[in-house]
């Protein structure tokens, strides 16, 4: 288990929080979301709005009491979510936060050289951060764009259908202060098959020929 | 009422049971561990599976409500199978450390292993392990044998109101705790032992102390507060171990406090194991005979009037009606049960639990008035939680006193009689909630009781109770909350002045002018000593406090666990408890002690064993011809309305944790005091 699914050491843990009037405004939106007496419903949003909100990415206890408080809930109810769920972090992370596929179909299109060349790029190893605070990297389970295997996620954006040397390009690119292109790295669009469209050809217009690679992505 | 089949035979059972209540019903037993009856249903142990038909694969039978028409097989071979596959696999993780386990002899998985395990494991991966988390002087924790059936998670959330458990991480890193590093800050948590049906928590105090088949088991009554709650006394050669609750629907349920189960280390320091007598200002250890011979001394030709008699919090009521029948012998009418000087006393209704504690249930309304219940009676607290919990919150509870925090809603009224004027002048807010309410009740504190004007208090809270319906046909909504197990029994046998005599404070002021030369302290700790420093003192004790120094001749007497004896709980419930041990050194049971002292003074009462002592209390009270059961008082008129001061009303209880000789000698309580007491820290400096 990584460090960032237990909770930060005490020196690490600022000692108030409160959302920014903008998140608060957003907070309030989001508690009304729900039907009366279900507000503590808000509480997994609100953990989000708070790691957003959070110098490292992350949600440090004093949030989470924050948010108990907001939703009149005990504090512990709060801590089994945040510890819970997986994106949600515990400890701070670096400002790029690489979580690369490692599992089965990943794994089998080349997921290895993709952490490899995470390694080799940042000098870090899984689960740790560079010292200039820029990259955290670690493993994680099916992100469920298996079509696109390999991938990896940067914070809230996908990379796919990743080679060592397109790795590579991403994390110079980031490490540059440039957003890379995000979606397949390999020219294909979304999750079409990777040699092109193969039915319904007639109706498409688009006959035989390679779809052109810069087409808005789906969602991934 | 639906019907169904559990092997064969038909049971029918009440709507919204679950098929587990229906299995029981056909007395077929089923193995669980995360179902409580007293807890939600969880669901997640997966050890109660049953096969149902027409189902495609086994029901946990706990979360499955029972429905019409089903049939249920509780020993099929697919149904021993399903409960050996959970079995193996509750197993993967547990460590094989029974031997040195504190749960071993009275564990469920050790148990339900015998019925459902392997004789060898096929699993040869690592086991993993947990760290311990720190829970306070209670609760120690051994977290690896968690099984994850969430009890005390649901326990501390539902019951105790403390949001401290919860099951934080996920998958196979689970861990049941608190995730920051916190005590559990509730009067009930020694609960959690119990709840617990592995060794993740034991009793930190009782750790590596028995065995449970060494153990003997006597039946008893706790005299740490006025609840009355049952309790099993578990005692090995000669030495209490343990006390555990008894089930009593009525009173505790299945809980019992921290006090009720720790603070009995506290018998093992400071005993009066035998008899002393003060010789040129010191205490000197003396025989029975010298020890009476001093008495008859001073007493022989004594005035009556000179002579008076305090019975104390925790004694029983045995012993009260034998120094009673003495002091009228004495010719004595100077005796008093109320050491706090409280005035209630008349009328048994107006000095009784009346609604009973198991009529908290029906209550739609409850108006608290200077008790701090939660540290005053635990037990009563929760089930005011209970009921506020089972009508999701419809149960209003008004606080007039002290703020303490109760672990439900409540709605803070104010400090002290000008709150209870405005309620009865109905200019209250909460006055339109008692009139709105059909079974409204009042809970009325020793707080509000032990003042000057307690007269008028009583008078004022009787009259919100006439006011407000709160005593209409069956239902008696007047509650009065004690602090001493034994105040309604004494109020019973009249252990009270009599004609002309002198109530606590006059005697205490007589002493100490030199009108009253005797005071006679059974069991009497808690009051002003230094008013007693003229007077000749006789104090008759278990436990060496500010009574025995006081004293010019001790009479060491039994603890509430080396005697049998009868307590009358808040609500008028007289029970009776069983000696689990003997008495330390000399010391003898007390009733058996004033027997004797009469007998020195030739003045011997009619009682040779205590069948004969309870006959006589039966003719002093009807209370006591009963057992068991809370009888009903008659509603009449008392209290004197009067002027009420405006100063707020303060919680006689202020440190849960020590409140008689017993709880102040134990060092676990001390350790509780020094965890969960915000002023522990203050007072130590003080």
């Amino acid at each position: 288990m990584s460090h960032l699914r237990r909770p930060a050491p005490k020196e690490l843990q600022p000692t108030s929080f409160a959302f920014t009037p903008e998140n608060q405004e957003k907070a309030k939106k989001i508690i009304a979301k729900y039907p009366e007496g279900r507000q503590q419903s808000a509480v997994m949003p609100l953990l989000d709005l708070a790691q957003r909100q959070t110098e490292g990415n992350w949600v440090p206890t004093v949030a989470m009491d924050y948010i108990a408080d907001m939703l009149e809930m005990p504090a512990i109810r709060v801590y089994e979510v945040a510890t819970f769920y997986t994106m949600y972090n515990l400890a701070p992370v670096g400002k790029n936060f690489i979580q690369v596929c490692t599992t089965t179909p990943c794994w089998l299109r080349g997921s290895a050289d993709v952490v490899d060349t995470c390694k080799k790029e940042l000098g870090i190893g899984v689960g740790e951060t560079t010292e200039d605070g820029q990259f955290t990297m670690i493993e994680v389970e099916c992100l469920g764009a298996c079509v696109n295997a390999p991938m990896m996620q940067i914070n809230d954006d996908y990379y796919e259908d990743l080679t060592a040397e397109s790795t590579k390009a991403i994390l110079d690119a980031l490490k540059k202060g440039e957003k890379p292109k995000t979606g397949p790295q390999s020219g294909r669009k979304g999750c079409e098959p990777i040699d092109g469209p193969k039915v319904l050809k007639a109706f498409c217009g688009c006959g035989a020929a390679p779809q052109d690679a810069d087409a808005s992505e789906g969602d991934a | 009422m639906p019907k169904l089949t559990v092997d064969g035979i038909e049971v029918e059972v009440e709507a919204g049971a679950t098929v587990l209540q229906a299995c029981e019903e056909a007395g077929k037993e089923i193995p669980r561990f995360c179902y409580h009856e007293r807890l939600s249903i969880a669901g997640n142990c997966r050890m109660c599976l049953v096969e149902m038909e027409r189902a495609p694969k086994p029901v946990a039978s706990c979360a499955m409500p029972a429905a019409d028409g089903m049939v249920i097989k509780t020993d099929s071979d697919l149904v021993k199978k399903a409960r050996n596959g959970v079995m193996e696999f509750l197993l993967i993780n547990h460590p094989l450390d029974c031997p040195i386990c504190d749960q071993g002899g009275e564990c469920d998985l050790q148990d339900q292993a015998m019925a459902y395990g392997f004789d060898s494991s096929r699993y040869a991966e690592k086991k993993r392990a947990v760290k311990d988390k720190e829970l306070g002087p209670i609760v120690k924790t051994i977290m690896t044998r968690c099984i994850h059936c969430t009890r005390c998670v649901r326990f501390s959330e539902e019951v105790a109101g403390v949001g401290t458990m919860g099951a934080v991480y996920r998958g196979e890193d689970t861990e049941v705790g608190p995730y920051i590093e916190a005590s559990i800050n509730s009067e009930l948590s020694g609960n959690l032992v119990d709840l617990c049906p592995v060794g993740a928590l034991t009793s930190k105090p009782y750790a590596f102390t028995a065995r449970p088949w060494e153990l003997k088991k006597t039946d008893s009554v706790d005299v740490m507060d006025a609840v009355g709650s049952n309790i099993r006394i578990d005692a090995r050669t000669g030495e209490v171990l343990r006390v555990l609750p008894r089930t009593n629907e009525d009173i505790n349920e299945e809980w019992i406090s921290d006090k009720t189960r720790y603070a009995i280390d506290g018998l093992k320091r400071q005993r009066l194991d035998r008899p002393y007598v003060r010789k040129d200002g010191k205490l000197q250890p003396a025989s029975w005979d010298e020890a009476f011979a001093a008495i008859k001394a001073k007493v022989s030709g004594l005035d009556g009037k000179k002579i008076a008699a305090l019975a104390g919090d925790t004694v029983d009521c045995e012993s009260m009606t034998a120094l009673k029948d003495l002091m009228g012998k004495l010719g004595s009418a100077n005796l008093d049960c109320r050491q706090d000087g409280s005035k209630i006393g008349g009328p048994r209704a107006s000095y009784i639990f009346n609604s009973t504690i198991a009529g908290i249930d029906e209550a739609d309304a409850c108006l608290i008035v200077g008790a701090n219940v939660r540290a005053e009676a635990p037990i009563i607290n929760s089930r005011l939680r209970k009921r506020w919990r089972s009508t999701a919150g419809d149960f209003k509870v008004g606080i007039i006193g002290e703020k303490w925090d109760p672990t439900y809603k409540n709605d803070y009224l104010g400090a002290g009689p000008d709150t209870l004027q405005e309620i009865l002048d109905g200019k209250n807010d909460f006055a339109k909630v008692l009139k709105a309410a059909e079974k409204p009740m009042i809970i009325v504190g020793m707080g509000a009781l032990n003042r000057e004007d307690g007269d008028a208090v009583l008078a004022a809270t009787r009259a919100i109770a006439d006011k407000y319906g709160m005593v209409a046909g069956e239902w008696n909504g007047f509650n009065v909350l004690h602090t001493a197990a034994s105040r309604v029994g004494g109020l019973d046998l009249g252990f009270v002045p009599g004609e002309g005599g002198l109530a606590t404070n006059d005697i205490l002021d007589g002493a100490a002018k030199g009108d009253i030369e005797v005071v006679y302290l059974l069991g009497a700790d808690e009051v002003d000593m230094s008013k007693l420093e003229k007077a000749f003192v006789i104090y008759q004790g278990a436990m060496g406090d500010a009574g025995a120094q006081a004293a010019d001749v001790i009479l060491p007497g039994a603890a509430y666990t080396e005697k049998n004896g009868t307590y009358v709980n808040t609500e008028g419930r007289a029970q009776q408890g069983w000696r689990a041990i003997f008495p330390v050194g000399d010391a003898r049971e007390d009733w058996a002690i004033v027997r004797a002292l009469s007998g020195a003074l030739d003045l011997t009462l009619p009682y040779n064993n205590i069948d004969a002592v309870r006959e006589r209390m039966v003719e002093l009270s009807p209370t006591f011809a009963s057992l068991n059961v809370p009888t009903k008082a008659e509603w009449t008129d008392f209290g004197k309305a009067g002027d009420m001061k405006s100063d707020g009303f303060t919680s006689p209880v202020r440190n849960f944790y020590m409140t008689d000789p017993i709880s102040r000698a134990s060092v676990t309580m001390a350790k509780c005091t020094e965890a969960f007491v915000k002023d522990a820290a203050a007072e130590k400096v003080a």
